[in-house]
């Protein structure tokens, strides 16, 4: 089952270290592949907080949602539970988590790679930042921002979302030449872009 | 959390907390069925995924914070629509694309700085709000985005986005009533909106709306369980399959 108890219950078992069996249950239900990106597992994806061994053949698993509202989390938790049921472990709670709240930087290296050999841009590093951010307001098909003073001087006063400098590459040709089609894809995480080299459209996996 | 020279019993705290959550519930899970309504009626299909999306990153803020009042079930499908704490603005109709656009800057702009600063308080909202913050982001910059678009596009979509501007001003005010058991500065929330608000009309080449941002009539409403006649209708569509088969499942 999912539980939705305020996330700041505290553990007994969080200040000790992980014992033998936790890490071989952790990476057991780390090795679940995600329902709606199937290449990458739940460890890859960075979901998995910790697992818990409460007391002998009752496990306690937390897990923390990519989006607050994404529906895939149902789909884990009974996933997680069914593989722990198989280990031989009777009684399995699936905690939902949100604090600290999931960042794409919680995403593998090994995940990125999967996940661009599957035709989706993994999310560029998210760049430490409080406070306004550059962002740059253009037509809804985009091409590289270009920055003008009038760019700078709203962005001080907005701020929106914006994932470092790094260039985003199309996952089939590599190129950095590319455009947004719709900030938002087949799912909440990804937008929909297109390549102007070899003109495929791809998803981007969003920087959150 | 407010601070009080009495210290507070946590069965207040709680109460105080579950208030808290609830209007701000209410604003996510009534704005999500809304924008679920343009499903099948967006103009392009891009738009018809990107409002579907923000409606469901919506959706699951309301699921987290109705969770922490009570049944999240019972509290969206079986509550009067004087029990509901949500804003007017959220429960206005959808009307053009314009509009729903007019409705998103508004709100999205306001969800963003309130979570955003809820998210640095340690109150029980917090950790939501950091989680939610991230997604709001997306939205207001969506919203952002329509209205520079719309308002400097045609003549006739600058004119439907100037008039789904003027028409939603009057519920704006509301948002900035300070609500239980949220300890911010709402002052400071209310200039960040305007200031925030004025640069992106200014950009779009819109007038900003002038009147007054609450009638009389409408001076808080929403908080206090006050609706718009529109609101009636909407809980009934959305109420109606729970309310006729009680305990449905597939």
């Amino acid at each position: 089952m999912v539980t939705k108890a305020p996330e700041a219950s505290p553990q007994d078992t969080a200040d000790r270290p992980e014992t033998p069996l936790e890490a071989e249950l952790r990476r057991l239900a780390g090795s679940v592949p995600d329902p709606e990106l199937p290449v990458l597992t739940l460890e890859e994806l960075g979901v998995l907080r910790a697992v818990h061994c409460l007391n002998p053949g009752s496990v306690e698993v937390e897990l923390t949602p990519t989006y607050t509202g994404c529906p895939a989390v149902e789909a884990m938790s009974t996933d997680i539970e069914r593989v722990l049921h198989e280990r031989g472990i009777p009684d399995v709670t699936v905690r939902r988590v949100l604090a600290p709240a999931w960042t794409t930087d919680d995403i593998t290296d090994e995940g990125r790679r999967k996940l661009r050999e599957f035709g989706i841009a993994p999310p560029r590093a998210v760049r430490e930042h409080q406070g306004p951010v550059t962002v740059t307001l253009s037509p809804t098909r985009t091409t590289p921002p270009t920055h003008t003073a009038a760019d700078a001087a709203a962005a001080t006063l907005l701020g929106a979302p914006e994932a470092g400098d790094a260039p985003l590459r199309c996952p089939h040709c590599g190129s950095t030449d590319t455009e947004l089609l719709s900030r938002f894809s087949s799912t909440a995480c990804k937008a929909l872009r297109r390549c102007l080299d070899c003109r495929e459209p791809f998803d981007h996996f969003k920087e959150l | 959390m407010t601070t009080s020279l009495n210290p507070a019993s946590s069965a207040d705290a709680d109460a105080v907390t579950a208030a808290a959550a609830l209007a701000l519930g209410d604003d996510a899970l009534v704005l999500s069925h809304r924008l679920g309504e343009w499903a099948g009626h967006a103009p392009v299909l891009e738009e018809e995924v990107a409002l579907a999306n923000i409606a469901l990153d919506l959706l699951g803020q309301a699921r987290v914070l109705l969770s922490l009042v009570g049944d999240e079930d019972e509290l969206a499908y079986l509550r009067e629509e004087r029990a509901f704490r949500n804003v007017q603005l959220v429960e206005q109709p959808n009307g053009d694309f314009a509009h729903t656009i007019a409705r998103q800057l508004y709100f999205s702009t306001y969800q963003r700085l309130l979570y955003g600063r809820l998210a640095e308080t340690d109150g029980p909202l917090a950790g939501l709000a950091a989680k939610a913050v991230k997604e709001v982001a997306y939205h207001q910059d969506h919203a952002e985005q329509w209205t520079v678009r719309l308002g400097d596009g045609t003549a006739e979509s600058h004119d439907r986005m100037q008039q789904g501007c003027d028409a939603l001003w009057r519920h704006t005010g509301e948002m900035f009533q300070p609500v239980d058991g949220i300890d911010i500065d709402w002052p400071e929330i209310e200039a960040s909106w305007t200031a925030s608000v004025t640069a992106v009309l200014e950009r779009a080449t819109l007038a900003v709306p002038e009147g007054p941002r609450t009638g009389a009539w409408s001076a808080g409403a929403g908080r206090q369980g006050l609706h718009t006649e529109p609101f009636g209708r909407m809980l009934a569509e959305m109420q109606h399959l729970h309310r006729s088969h009680p305990g449905a499942s597939w």
